[in-house]
């Protein structure tokens, strides 16, 4: 057997086969009746992994996430099911060991994720629940004698890929025979040859050291685990230290009565943040000129764009090695939180227990940012002759904590063949944040005039009320329904409004316990699942909206009345009927098992449609004091299928080879957008691009996917070549007109959601893979439509670069609106491959247990696009941090 | 009751609106919105859609007014700017869009004000009544000049006021001449609550602001109802003329830093602070926009030490109003350009065309303010005497009645005695085109002269042709559509119940 698997499951406090994990308890896996995905420690992704969203990746059907970019600790976007929102957060709420807080778990930490993907089983969580919810456990110590594991890895990072720009040849090229530059562009061509990106990204190492220890004290279970990481970033300059640390203590008292759980995790993260402008900085500088300037010290000996009288161009852009090495902002974190659980078993009733869950959820954050008085960045922030570069600080703080109390009946009523699990609970959840406001000032520490914040610090607080029940009523082992009720108030809304109703109910039939397939058949396992529940969602809703309110201007928008100058009252825009969103969702699985289990998936469709949406529009103009505004005005629909298949093709002593599939398709639809119901409504445009102020790519409409693009159709040439401003007239007309022209032209999320992962052990060694694809998703490639054109090269006294897509199409002007630069962005990716060797025993030691392992991540990745990288959140390619490749080796030691 | 969080930092309206200070303090903001994108420094904007920087006021409307004509041209290609430049805007023109729901925010926030202070608190001293009287006065007034505003470049915006609720009810359209005798009747009745001329603080509307845009008003009327009023813009014209103004003796001290100070001219306008007010619009903008690093001494002469962003220049016929070397005219209203490059071959070269510093940041004595950089201290004239003259002068040859023509003649000689620094530049007779020229040669990049091209007939059609017109070097016909601005798509799209596009637009 594998040796490594089942020290692993040793670890654990339950039996991943038999139960899993839910809202507010856990069930027999047999009991399950909704849509729950689980991935435990022998599936997840291995390799150089700092977060557990990138250890679920590919792994089970209809959980999307998207890498927020290569920035150490950047993290990723995590979708369950396509979208329940336009402009409300959809992130899945975070519960650790049954405490909701999204604080950061060490991945060496976690023995399970499971994720609640339909509405019933999510909707015990209520209102924080439309967006999924992700339940992680953390591993347990088990009494006995003291076990330590030693992980350590090491890393290297490396760019994959460059954006396409001209080279310092293909630019003078270009210039000297493009008519559109005149003699002074010409002029201010330099002779250097630089690339610009390969001057601000390096190779990077990370280390990653993790210990953990865990036994008994007495006849407390315990368990201390101690990690640090230290990743260093691709950008030059950018570097993250965490230290975490995590311990569980789990007693059991008075004849197993009494259950303490007991988890405590903390980290400390230093974080010296590199000035990521840079990365846009060096697709946008000159190639012709060099990183240094001889002859000048303005700038701490870097290149800068000047005017003819020597000042600094306002409109050029910056050098962009300076902006990283004159630019030290160093950030400090520390976070903590936890959770005890007392759950008492009544003495003179055992099936009842009284438990309580208190929780706590603190952190702080600290940074100052500075630039050097050379700094090109700050060089003209205020006066450049008395004020030079930037010396800030920032902090912010946060206090979450709730309280829940539990009433929890269990039950065996074998005379008539019953269970019974039914829950009430009570909870109370209060967040608070405080962010401190200060001056600014600059690098020698001299106070910036009217910097002075006009308050001290701002302070955020909401908090909700829970009540809770449950009952799941098992028959026969047969049959099991699960119904629940929860009621969520929150003080973002309106007494009016603040409260919500979230039920849910769901069947489970074990078909295969009917007996009508007798028992020698291949089938070993067969139910059938219905469920339909309501979540809410009221993230993404600032605090206080529902008020009216009036806010002081600060000190550098007074106005003048006489000699002096007033602090003007503002009123903000408010909404006073805001109210939940409410996402009804119902969902129908099938879960087989054939042939000893030796294949075995599950099959689930769902519709998902959420009322009451919350989406930015434009008001009609006068109605507000603003012109847009977050309202509760449309609705809109999800509906799709998710298929997970796994395979043991091959199971014997020397040879394991396990295969994972799954499949998620979905689409999402507008319903309504609109209070009333209007043919001539255009849609609400979104979407904000780069290169145009206030100008959108994308469109909110009815009948449509979210975040379609809306474009103008691109005229070509007989050679297949973009004509420059030349659109189809859609409507006929005779003029280009905005709407009345333009097209909703796919979108951005994936119709096809695909993983694949498999494992293959021969004897001690071990192979494993993950690939990832998706299918039908489109981007729109705003680098290329804001730098693809020879217009922005040369303007008043500077020189730019520009993509090499420039070369083609030889637009001079922007055609930013152009269905041009909407690509499709279907990709395959293999995340990760790697190879382990299970050394074993250690010399003669014979209770250790040693395997080296290698692993590369971000191994390719197959697309049409033309981007640096098909796969961005939100579908509109802006300067990204890239993702690296990553070379890693680790060693894995227990005693 | 847990549930019941209140945030801090803000305060109820019971409480602004309880002092006379606090009230005062909304006042600022009735007034500021002019001035400002948002109040929480330069990168704030209270309207979405549109880049912080762009969303103020003076920005927005000196685009409309001033880069679809004779006088200006900006060479960037920001969205918005090139349609502007050619006359070939659409419904969705995010600079267009920008400035109506400018305009509307400001109307939003002057309702409420009126709303709040109906009612008196009981502790207001009889001062604090009476300044409260000029407040809500004035509050109307700085309505009614946005509903001018939007009544002269949209015709038909929606209509909310005081009564109209803060939520999600969509306002009714109302029609150009409807809005046209609201306007009239709102600034007659605020009449005898405003302070009198030149009483009142600076920056703040008195009853000759009153009088100089009912003139305004009047001697527009013909356009926006198609009866004609010179005979009433007679009238307010001579009541501003006749109530303490007079011109400034130097031309160009009217558009520099210390404008604020011993300004006998100015009856109101929007005030800026380079280190207190701060945005990238307004004269931040006007003078940035006009000069890049090489222009004359560059960025510091002109007070901007760390600006300059290359952007506007002159079309060539209005440098040509001074002569066709206005370098070498006596008229020192000409001396504030620069450069003889005055064909502009590519729209996007800034360094083709006559630069035009009118604006700039520097104090009379040549100093600059404390702590110059970007940000502008000059304040920009709404309303100033000059226009006044130029008003009475038109509308007497128009055919209004209360005046004469030899009054109007030393009026206008008035202007031209100021910019030659004698009378050498006098005129014995004035006919309407020569007004018009003189309108330009006096008010150019103050936001008039798509107005004024208007009101002669000239803007749009063949009657008056001139560089880049609809997008030709040489210039072309454009269609009559022009004349009003389209109503923003997104708008007809939000209030698709009551709002129609103006004619010839698409939506």
């Amino acid at each position: 057997n594998n040796q490594i698997n089942i020290i692993l499951i040793r670890d654990s406090s339950s039996n991943l086969g038999d139960v899993v994990v839910i809202g507010y308890g856990s069930v027999d896996k047999k009991d399950v009746t909704g849509a729950i995905a689980t991935i435990s420690t022998k599936d997840f992704q291995k390799g150089s992994i700092t977060s557990f969203d990138q250890m679920i990746a590919g792994k089970a059907p209809g959980i999307s996430i998207t890498s927020n970019g290569g920035h150490p600790g950047s993290g990723s976007t995590i979708r369950i099911r396509g979208l329940s929102s336009l402009s409300a957060g959809q992130d899945p709420l975070q519960v650790v060991d049954g405490a909701p807080f999204s604080g950061y778990v060490n991945p060496n930490d976690i023995e399970s994720v499971t994720i609640l993907k339909d509405a019933a089983s999510a909707a015990i969580y209520g209102s924080r629940a439309s967006g999924g919810v992700i339940l992680i456990t953390t591993k347990k110590g088990r009494l006995g004698q003291t076990k330590v594991n030693f992980n350590n890895q090491f890393s290297l990072s490396q760019v994959k890929d460059y954006v396409d720009v001209l080279t310092a040849d293909q630019f003078r090229d270009f210039v000297n025979s493009s008519s559109f530059f005149n003699e002074e562009a010409k002029s201010l061509m330099g002779t250097a040859n630089t690339n610009w990106q390969k001057e601000i990204y390096r190779t990077a190492v990370t280390s990653n050291n993790n210990i953990s220890l865990s036994g008994g004290i007495g006849k407390i279970p315990y368990r201390l685990s101690v990690g640090y990481l230290n990743q260093a970033g691709i950008l030059k300059t950018d570097n993250m230290g965490r230290t975490t640390g995590s311990l569980s203590l789990t007693p059991t008292l008075w004849q197993n009565h009494l259950k303490i759980t007991l988890n405590l995790n903390g980290s400390v993260t230093r974080n010296r943040n590199a000035n990521q402008g840079a990365i846009g900085a060096a697709i946008a500088f000159d190639p012709t000129q060099s990183v240094y300037d001889g002859t000048d010290h303005t700038f701490g000996n870097y290149y800068e764009w000047v005017r003819a009288d020597g000042t600094p161009n306002p409109l050029a852009a910056f050098n962009p090695v300076s902006m990283l090495s004159q630019r030290t902002d160093i950030s400090h974190y520390n976070r903590g939180f936890g959770n005890i659980n007392v759950d008492y078993s009544l003495h003179f009733l055992p099936d009842l227990h009284v438990s309580a869950n208190l929780g706590f959820d603190v952190g702080n954050s600290t940074g100052t940012t500075k630039e050097q008085p050379t700094s090109r960045n700050t060089y003209n922030l205020q006066s450049s002759t008395v004020y030079k570069g930037l010396n800030n600080q920032y902090s912010s703080d946060f206090n979450n904590y709730f309280a829940e109390y539990m009433l929890n009946y269990k039950k065996d009523i074998t005379s008539i063949k019953s269970n019974i699990n039914a829950i009430l609970l009570y909870g109370y959840y209060d967040d608070r944040s405080v962010t401190d406001n200060y001056a600014s000032y600059d690098y020698f520490n001299r106070e910036i005039p009217n910097s002075q914040p006009k308050y001290p610090d701002s302070l955020k607080q909401n908090t909700l009320i829970s009540y809770v029940g449950r009952l799941i009523y098992t028959y026969d082992n047969k049959y099991t329904l699960t119904a629940s009720l929860r009621r969520d108030g929150s003080s973002k809304f309106a007494p009016d409004t603040r409260w919500g109703w979230f039920p849910s109910v769901a069947l489970g039939w074990n078909l295969k316990k009917e007996g009508w397939f007798g028992d020698a058949s291949a089938l070993s396992s067969l139910k059938l699942r219905g469920s339909y529940g309501i979540t809410g969602n009221q993230s993404g809703i600032d605090n206080y909206r529902f008020i009216p309110t009036y806010y002081l201007s600060d000190n550098v928008s007074n106005y003048q009345f006489g000699d002096n100058f007033y602090s003007m009252y503002t009123p903000s825009s408010y909404d006073e009927s805001l109210k939940w969103e409410k996402t009804a969702s119902a969902n129908i699985g099938l879960d087989f098992g054939f042939f000893d289990q030796r294949i075995f998936g599950s099959v689930d469709v769902y519709n998902k449609h959420t009322t009451d949406l919350l989406a930015v529009v434009n008001i009609p103009a006068g109605t507000n004091f603003t012109n847009q505004l977050l309202t509760n005005i449309g609705s809109m629909t999800s509906k799709g299928a998710e298929l997970n298949l796994g395979f043991v093709p091959v199971r014997s002593n020397d040879v394991e080879w396990t295969v994972n599939l799954n499949a998620a398709y979905n689409n999402s639809k507008i319903t309504k957008l609109l209070a009333n119901a209007d043919s001539s409504f255009k849609g609400q445009p979104v979407g904000g691009i780069e290169g145009a102020t206030g100008q959108t790519i994308q469109i909110q409409n009815m009948q449509q996917e979210p975040n379609a693009f809306l474009v103008y159709k691109q005229v070509y040439d007989a050679n297949g070549k973009p004509i420059e401003g030349a659109y189809e007239d859609l409507n006929g007309d005779g003029q280009i007109n905005p709407y009345d022209d333009q097209y909703s032209y796919k979108s951005p999320w994936p119709k096809w959601v695909l993983g694949f992962s498999t494992n293959l052990r021969y004897k001690k060694w071990n192979f494993s893979t993950t690939l990832r694809a998706n299918i039908g998703n489109y981007m729109y490639n705003n680098i290329a439509s804001n730098q693809g054109i020879a217009y922005n090269m040369s303007v008043n006294q500077y020189l730019a670069n520009a993509v090499t897509d420039v070369l083609y199409t030889r637009f001079i002007n922007k055609q930013q609106q152009s269905d041009y630069y909407v690509q499709n962005a279907s990709f395959l990716k293999m995340d990760n491959i790697g190879i382990t060797y299970n050394v074993g025993q250690v010399l003669k030691y014979k209770n250790t247990d040693l395997s080296l392992s290698a692993h590369v991540q971000n191994v390719l990745c197959i697309t049409k696009y033309d981007g640096l990288d098909p796969e961005i959140y939100g579908g509109i390619d802006q300067n990204i941090y890239p993702n690296p490749r990553v070379y890693t080796i680790g060693l894995n030691l227990n005693f | 009751k847990k549930l019941d969080r209140m945030p801090i930092n803000t305060t109820s309206n019971t409480d602004v609106f309880s002092t006379i200070d606090g009230t005062k303090q909304a006042l600022a903001k009735v007034y500021g919105a002019f001035a400002l994108t948002g109040s929480s420094g330069s990168g704030s904007s209270d309207l979405g859609g549109i880049d912080a920087g762009t969303s103020d006021f003076l920005r927005l409307y000196w685009n409309a007014q001033e880069l679809p004509t004779d006088e200006a041209l900006c060479a960037w290609g920001d969205p918005g700017i090139p349609d502007l430049n050619e006359i070939s805007w659409t419904s969705g023109n995010l600079l267009l869009n920008g400035l109506y729901n400018r305009c509307i925010y400001q109307i939003t926030v002057a309702n409420s004000f009126i709303r709040e202070t109906e009612n008196v608190p009981a502790s207001f001293s009889d001062e604090d009544k009476e300044n409260l009287t000029h407040f809500r006065a004035e509050a109307r007034f700085v309505r009614a000049y946005q509903y001018w505003v939007l009544m002269d470049l949209f015709g038909n915006p929606p209509f909310t006021d005081e009564n109209s609720k803060i939520g999600k009810i969509a306002p009714p359209q109302i029609k150009r001449a409807d809005l046209f005798t609201y306007i009239e009747s709102e600034l007659k009745a605020i009449e005898p609550d405003l302070v009198a001329p030149k009483q009142n603080e600076y920056g703040r509307a008195d009853q000759a602001a009153d009088w100089a845009l009912l003139a305004r008003l009047y001697l527009n009327a013909a356009v926006y109802t198609g009866t004609d009023h010179y005979t009433d813009a007679i009238t307010y014209s001579e009541k501003v003329i006749n109530s303490g103004y007079s011109l400034d003796t130097h031309y160009n001290d009217l558009f520099l830093a210390d404008n604020n100070v011993n300004n006998p001219e100015t009856i109101l306008s929007i005030n800026y602070d380079g280190n207190e007010t701060q945005n990238y619009g307004g004269t931040t903008f006007l003078v940035n926009a006009c000069i890049d690093g090489s222009t004359g001494d560059g960025p510091d002469a002109y007070g901007v030490p760390a600006g300059g962003w290359g952007g506007i220049r002159a079309r060539s016929p209005l440098p040509k109003l001074f002569g066709d070397d206005y370098t070498a005219s006596k008229d020192k209203r000409a001396a504030l350009m620069l450069g003889t490059e005055y064909d502009i071959t590519n729209t996007t070269t800034f360094a083709e065309g006559v630069k035009v510093i009118k604006f700039r940041n520097t104090n009379s004595d040549g100093s600059l303010p404390a702590n110059a950089s970007t940000f502008v201290s000059t304040d920009f004239p709404l309303f100033r005497l000059a226009e006044q003259y130029l008003i009475y002068a038109e509308a007497v040859l128009r055919g209004g009645t209360g005046g004469d023509k030899a009054t109007a003649i030393s009026y206008i000689n008035k202007l031209r005695e100021r910019a030659y620094g004698n009378t050498s530049g006098n005129v014995a007779n004035i006919t309407l085109p020569f007004i018009l020229d003189e309108r330009a040669r006096e008010l150019y990049y103050e936001g008039f002269r798509r107005t004024d091209l208007i009101r002669f007939g000239e803007f749009t059609g063949s009657a008056y042709i001139w560089p880049w017109k609809g997008g030709i070097k040489d210039g072309t016909s454009v269609a009559d559509k022009y004349n009003l601005f389209p109503i923003p798509a997104s708008d007809v799209a939000a209030n698709p119940d009551n709002l129609t596009q103006n004619p010839g637009y698409g939506n």
